[in-house]
Formats: C-alpha cells, sequence, structure tokens
C-alpha cells in the first residue's frame, strides 16, 4: 500500500471519528488541543486503523505527543506497514 | 521499620544514599549499589516478619516466572494467549487472595505492598502482550520489582521508564542535578508528611460522637472532619509520594510524580488528572482504555458517550476494590465512578457548559463544586460517612 492510499484512508477515518472535515486540510495541527480529538475518541482511532490496515497500536506504546497530528498518524502507519 | 515514618528508616536511608552519592559522583556503579541498597531495605522491611517475606518470595518467584513464561512464549512467535491469561491470573492471584483473605480478617499471602508491586508486575505482563517489552533482563526486572524507595506504597513506575533510567549512568553533572532535587523533595516531603499532615491529624478525631449541643454544631463538625481528613490524606500521601521520589533520585531512578495540586482541579475528570497520578494513569492505560478498546471492536455499546461511562464504572469501581474490599472503598469508587460519567456526559452534552467553560464565574463555580463533591468523596473513603449512617440508625 502506498503512502497515498494510506493517506486517503486515515483522513477518511478521522473525518469520520472527529466528525469534523478540517482534518482533511489541517494535517499538521494537535488534533487533541485543537478538540478534535480526546482520549476516547484517541482510543477509537487505534481501533479504527486495526481494522483498516492490521496495524495494531498499544495504548501504551505511543506517547500522545508522537500520533497528535494527521501526518504524524499517517507516518506511524507507514513505519509499521 | 516503617518505611519512610521511623526515624531508624531516615538513619538507614542516610547511610546507603551516601555511597550512592559517591557512585552517582565517579559515574559508576549506581544500579549496583542501588540493588545492594534494596536488599538491606527489603531486610528492615520483612527481617521482623517470617511469614511477609515468604508471601514476597512466593510473589517475586511466581511474578518472574509468569513473565518470562510470556516472553518466551512470545519470542518464539506462538504468542499463546492461554499461556498469557494463565500468567495474568497467577500474577494476580495473590493481591486477590489477600484482599479476600482481608474481608474474613484472615491474613492470606500479605506483605507490606503487596497491591503496589503486584501493578508492576501486571504492566510488565501486558506489554510483552502488546509486543512492547521484547527483552526483560533478569537482574534488571528483579530491581524493577524490589526497587525499596517506592516498594510499600508507590509511585507505581513503569519498567520501560525504569530500565532506561537504571541502565544509563547518568554524567556526574546530571546526577548531581538529580541528588540536589532529590534531597529537597526528601525536606519537602517530611514537611508535609511530619508536619503539616500530622497537625491536621490532630484536630481530625474520627470518632467524635455525634451527641453535641445541637444539630447544627454536630453537622459543622463533621463536616470540619471531612476537610481536615481530606486536608491530612492529601499532605500525608503526597509527602510520602515526594519523599519516595527524593530517595529514588539519590539512586538515579526518575520516579515520576503522584500529585499535582489536587485542590485546584476544576472538574472530577481534572481531578485525576491531579490526585494519585501513577495510579490513575496506570488504571487509565491497563483498565480505562483496554475496556474501552474491546468494546468499540465489539459495539457493545450504542455510543461513545455510554462506553466512556461504563469505562469510567469499570475503571473506578476496581480503583476501589484495589484500595480494600470494604463497603467503604467499593462506596468510594463507585461514587467516582458514577461522577466522572456524570462529568463526561455533562460536557459532551451540555450547550451551557460549552457557551460558558471558559469564562472565570464558571471556572470558579466549577472548582467549588468539585472540591465539595472530592471531600464528600473522602468523607466515604475514611469510613466517617458509615460511621454516621450507623450512629443515626442505632440512635
Amino acid at each position: 500500500m502506498d503512502k497515498g492510499m494510506i493517506e486517503e484512508q486515515v483522513i477518511d477515518l478521522l473525518a469520520d471519528i472527529c466528525d469534523d472535515d478540517a482534518v482533511r486540510e489541517e494535517r499538521d495541527i494537535d488534533l487533541f488541543d485543537a478538540g478534535l480529538l480526546d482520549s476516547l475518541a484517541g482510543i477509537e482511532v487505534l481501533v479504527a486503523i486495526e481494522e483498516a490496515f492490521g496495524v495494531q497500536i498499544a495504548p501504551t506504546e505511543v506517547e500522545r505527543g508522537d500520533m497528535n497530528t494527521v501526518n504524524k498518524i499517517i507516518d506511524r502507519i507507514a513505519e509499521r506497514l | 521499620m516503617g518505611f519512610y515514618t521511623s526515624p531508624s528508616f531516615f538513619i538507614v536511608l542516610a547511610a546507603l544514599a551516601i555511597p550512592a552519592a559517591a557512585c552517582g559522583v565517579m559515574e559508576r556503579g549506581l544500579k549496583a549499589w542501588g540493588m545492594v541498597a534494596s536488599a538491606v531495605m527489603l531486610a528492615f522491611l520483612f527481617g521482623s516478619s517470617p511469614a511477609q517475606a515468604a508471601a514476597f518470595a512466593l510473589f517475586v518467584c511466581v511474578a518472574c516466572t509468569c513473565a518470562y513464561a510470556t516472553l518466551a512464549s512470545w519470542k518464539s512467535g506462538k504468542k499463546s494467549m492461554v499461556v498469557y491469561r494463565v500468567c495474568l491470573a497467577a500474577t494476580i492471584a495473590p493481591l486477590v487472595a489477600y484482599k479476600v483473605g482481608a474481608v474474613f480478617d484472615q491474613n492470606i499471602l500479605a506483605f507490606a505492598g503487596i497491591s503496589y508491586v503486584t501493578f508492576k508486575a501486571v504492566q510488565v505482563l501486558i506489554e510483552i502482550r502488546d509486543g512492547l517489552i521484547t527483552e526483560l533482563r533478569p537482574a534488571d526486572y528483579l530491581y524493577f520489582l524490589t526497587f525499596f524507595a517506592t516498594i510499600t506504597s508507590g509511585p507505581i513506575d513503569r519498567s520501560r521508564r525504569f530500565m532506561d533510567d537504571i541502565r544509563r549512568q547518568p554524567t556526574r553533572a546530571e546526577y548531581l542535578d538529580m541528588l540536589s532535587r532529590g534531597m529537597l523533595l526528601l525536606l519537602l516531603g517530611a514537611v508535609f508528611q511530619l508536619v503539616i499532615a500530622s497537625v491536621a491529624k490532630y484536630y481530625y478525631v474520627p470518632t467524635r460522637p455525634l451527641a453535641t449541643p445541637s444539630i447544627a454544631y454536630g453537622i459543622a463538625r463533621q463536616v470540619a472532619n471531612a476537610y481536615l481528613y481530606g486536608i491530612y490524606l492529601f499532605f500525608d500521601f503526597a509527602g510520602y509520594s515526594m519523599m519516595a521520589m527524593g530517595a529514588s533520585y539519590c539512586f538515579g531512578v526518575r520516579t515520576p510524580r503522584n500529585f499535582r495540586a489536587p485542590f485546584a482541579a476544576v472538574d472530577i475528570k481534572d481531578f485525576w488528572n491531579r490526585w494519585h497520578i501513577t495510579l490513575s494513569t496506570w488504571l487509565r492505560d491497563f483498565v480505562f482504555m483496554r475496556f474501552v478498546r474491546w468494546a468499540t471492536k465489539r459495539k457493545v455499546f450504542g455510543s461513545r458517550l455510554s462506553c466512556a461511562c461504563a469505562a469510567y464504572m469499570v475503571d473506578m469501581a476496581l480503583m476501589g476494590a484495589w484500595h480494600g474490599l470494604t463497603a467503604d472503598y467499593l462506596a468510594y469508587g463507585v461514587y467516582h465512578g458514577a461522577l466522572l460519567a456524570a462529568t463526561e456526559a455533562y460536557q459532551k452534552k451540555s450547550s451551557f457548559h460549552r457557551r460558558n467553560r471558559d469564562r472565570i464565574w464558571y471556572r470558579l463555580l466549577s472548582w467549588f463544586i468539585t472540591m465539595q463533591l472530592v471531600f464528600f468523596g473522602f468523607a466515604l473513603f475514611s469510613g466517617q460517612l458509615h460511621l454516621i449512617v450507623e450512629r443515626i440508625i442505632n440512635g
């Protein structure tokens, strides 16, 4: 799977979980600071990533700061695929 | 010997910290000396009670066997969930036996610090399962489980963080910085625990009879008692936690902090980010998040909110049970679970909250209400409410 495809899927699933299309444009804002994600929605993101890509990310694997923007989430998945 | 309470503890600590400081300044041997110091301290802790010493030794054997059995299964690629689950159950079993035994006044497998060390061992098991721990040096794991500074009452450290600290000998400058912080924390912690908490405790009389000149006076005394108890509890435990951090720093271990101005919390969620932080984050990472992940995958709940509320209840009920299987502790857990669930629902649903949450009057009001709820919780925790209800019923 190339990075473009990952990007597209990640953005779709984030737009769905955050219920906000802002994630399509703002790829480097802190999703937690911006109020788009909270810790619960964060876990939904992990579950959605596992279902979509088969990549398991444990809750204690990453610090919040390592997965708090759209681009960081995409990078993290690309790393593991 | 009472850790962080008996004068003899502080004398032994000073005697053990001086060689540690020498190791730190010479940039060698801090970890080895830390292990020796832990062995000496454990001898003092369990020396007078062979039963506790045996229960502790049994626990360490079980925890090590389970950790290495699970690790072997994961390394071999089999990743047997049966092995993992049996190991998890075996690691938790002594704590459960102890807590259930306590209900029937039986002393089963009890040793000082069992509640805290169990959490450390369980964290290691779960993270082996998650694939986050792929190697575990026996000496390092043993040191993690038996590190004297935090063994009796936390803070609950995490193994990967702890091992990063002990494997990297700090430079002289880094160590001296840690040592000075450590000594400051020890002193400040002593003031918190031995001075402020002692004063609060002096005025707090838990068994004060209800028979007072008037009902209003009686109620006022009970309210004052609840506040005094809360203040005592904070300064006692925060003081202890600071001293445990301070002692850790002397041995090159950056034990995480346990309290961050809890009485400045503006809501109950905020309170749990500030109160007994290493316990609440442990429960968040290993209970709350796992429960939410499990429920989300299976679509157990219709909405994110109901899932969150259920997860808060499970998380906090377990927190109460961990303190002890008594009506008071269980009620304390359920009470906080319900408060967190209600806070979550209110903050998600209320447009009034969204409109006003950044205004000063709203934050002040929210802080005031939070504090009343928190101190009411302490009255549950201390058994004060239980006593009052009992007296009312019995006349």
